[in-house]
């Protein structure tokens, strides 16, 4: 059904954005906050990493972009916990900067193309072969994870993920929620804007719309993934992230071979989106209906 | 141990709701102290404790806290040093945590020397399996479950673990057995004294229970309307009977089904 090159193409892609989904398994479930800066981390990793490689730092750019995406957390989370701005709005407010920001980072043009110069991709190629693309994105994603999964354990994690679960025990416990909160949505933007370095390098070109909704299509993802695993470990949850992610790649491939306008993409992860949240409360209302 | 000055408290001032809430309470802990602390609703015990846990400033006066004044420290830095349980077994845990890592949690804040980035070893969590068996609630050996599936008094009997695994200077109870069935309540009131005894933690408990008022700990307080009106220890402590403290109770002008039902 799938041409190895289709099915290269959503392994590859389904590893670079698992890190969105990552991080927002780490804002939306761990730390239990709808974070709408998702978008324009996204997209200001790309800038960031194009601008760099164009620069002939293809690997400085990607860490430049996830310092810029911990930025970008650190001033939603400084919106909110300072500020006392409510969650969303603090996300929709710092989304809304960082598309000048972004713009500016790309030097006031929509869009930055990287044809000519060296990539990460294009430098491990004549090392890897057709896996040239596979295998860093995989590397990369794979030790976030490991990465994550670890850092949850520790004690600034296992405190950030109280943070999402009981205020009212953290409120009597000593832990600092302003902290926590700015850590966790750091740690999510970091991961989200590598996401969007790593993008940028791959397709060779950064774009200012490139982020759009991308906080859906992470969302999509993270869902996906947990219906796939089973509850429980905090590694399958994690690995979910991936594993929803990769899916959600075949799903766009085999809609796109469907011969569906391409345009027609983000309705169905909305809905997907829409859906796969809205299940439970359905589930109840029917059983309450049943009583 | 604890020592507070003139403590004044009052919410909402100037308004009609105006409540003085805390009206000059001075007391003094020494450390070992076990303090249970009995009054009507809105005599200001759970204010007392507000104030003290630093859940916000009081107006007046002074909260000094093993020679260190805390009255202006934020409340999670306090917390480190005090252990606090409610009414609600829910308040306590985090429900999608297992009970291992509510326990590490637990155990890596307040042990005070640990990077934010340390994970609990092999050996700490043989620690957290003979503590938890102490509990003799079967706990032990259900480390990796969430702590959401446990029942109420599970929940307050792990709560008291996690709050007293490095030893607090000192422990806030407030009615932390009155949402728990009868029973239970008995089983976890015996587990916190075990606790404070075997660790000689210095505690304060409010409670509505006449009988556990005068039996536990080692000296008694009265509240009502934000001030200390009687206080209770030694052997004047030890002849007074849950008779004569319903009088008393009675005497100051207060009333409350809970307690009156628990005297009988």
């Amino acid at each position: 059904m799938f041409s190895t090159t289709v099915l290269f193409s959503a392994l590859e892609l389904g590893c670079i954005y698992a890190l969105v989904a990552m991080a927002l398994f780490l804002s939306f479930r761990v730390l239990n906050i709808a974070d709408m800066t998702t978008d324009g981390a996204f997209t200001l990793g790309c800038a960031v990493s194009a601008t760099a490689t164009v620069a002939g730092h293809p690997i400085l750019g990607l860490v430049l972009a996830m310092m810029a995406g911990a930025c970008a957390g650190s001033v939603t989370a400084m919106l909110q916990t300072k500020l006392k701005i409510p969650s969303i709005l603090a996300g929709i407010i710092t989304n809304t900067g960082l598309y000048t920001v972004n713009l500016a980072v790309m030097g006031f043009s929509s869009n930055v193309n990287m044809l000519k110069v060296q990539t990460l991709f294009t430098m491990v190629r004549p090392s890897l072969g057709l896996l040239y693309r596979l295998i860093p994105a995989f590397c990369i994603t794979a030790l976030a994870g490991v990465g994550l999964t670890l850092f949850l354990k520790t004690r600034l994690g296992l405190s950030i993920r109280a943070t999402g679960d009981n205020p009212d025990m953290v409120r009597a416990s000593s832990i600092n929620t302003a902290f926590t909160v700015t850590v966790g949505l750091c740690l999510s933007n970091s991961f989200t804007a590598l996401s969007g370095g790593i993008l940028a390098q791959y397709q060779k070109t950064a774009d200012i719309n490139l982020g759009t909704g991308m906080v859906i299509i992470g969302l999509a993802s993270l869902i996906i993934g947990e219906t796939l695993m089973p509850k429980g470990k905090l590694w399958m949850k994690v690995l979910g992230a991936l594993l929803g992610s990769i899916l959600y790649r075949f799903i766009i491939a085999i809609a796109l071979r469907m011969d569906l306008p391409s345009e027609c993409l983000k309705l169905i992860s909305a809905i997907i989106v829409a859906l796969a949240i809205g299940l439970p409360a359905v589930k109840d209302t029917r059983k309450k209906g049943a009583a | 141990m604890l020592t507070l000055s003139n403590l004044r408290k009052t919410f909402a001032p100037g308004t009609v709701n105006e409540k003085v809430a805390l009206d000059g309470v001075n007391l003094h802990l020494n450390p070992g102290d076990f303090v249970t602390i009995l009054g009507s609703n809105g005599a200001g015990k759970s204010t007392l404790f507000g104030a003290i846990a630093g859940s916000f400033l009081p107006d007046q006066g002074s909260v000094v806290l093993d020679g260190a004044d805390i009255t202006k420290l934020p409340d999670y830095k306090r917390s480190k040093y005090i252990g606090r349980l409610f009414q609600d077994p829910l308040k306590g845990t985090a429900p999608n945590m297992t009970i291992e890592e509510n326990l590490a949690l637990a155990y890596l804040r307040a042990s005070g020397q640990h990077s934010p980035f340390s994970m609990i070893s092999a050996r700490d969590r043989r620690e957290f399996r003979d503590r938890l068996a102490q509990l003799e609630l079967g706990l032990e050996d259900r480390m990796d479950h969430p702590v959401g599936l446990l029942s109420g008094g599970q929940r307050q009997a792990l709560t008291l673990l996690m709050a007293t695994l490095v030893t607090p200077k000192l422990l806030l109870l407030d009615e932390h057995t009155a949402a728990l069935d009868p029973a239970t309540a008995e089983k976890v009131l015996k587990l916190t004294q075990s606790i404070v005894e075997e660790n000689h933690i210095t505690c304060m408990m409010i409670t509505h229970n006449i009988p556990s008022a005068l039996n536990l700990g080692n000296r008694t307080l009265m509240m009502k309307d934000g001030k200390i009106v009687l206080e209770l220890s030694g052997p004047e402590r030890a002849q007074t009977t849950p008779e004569d403290l319903l009088r008393a109770f009675h005497q100051q002008g207060m009333s409350s089904d809970r307690v009156l039902f628990s005297a009988e």
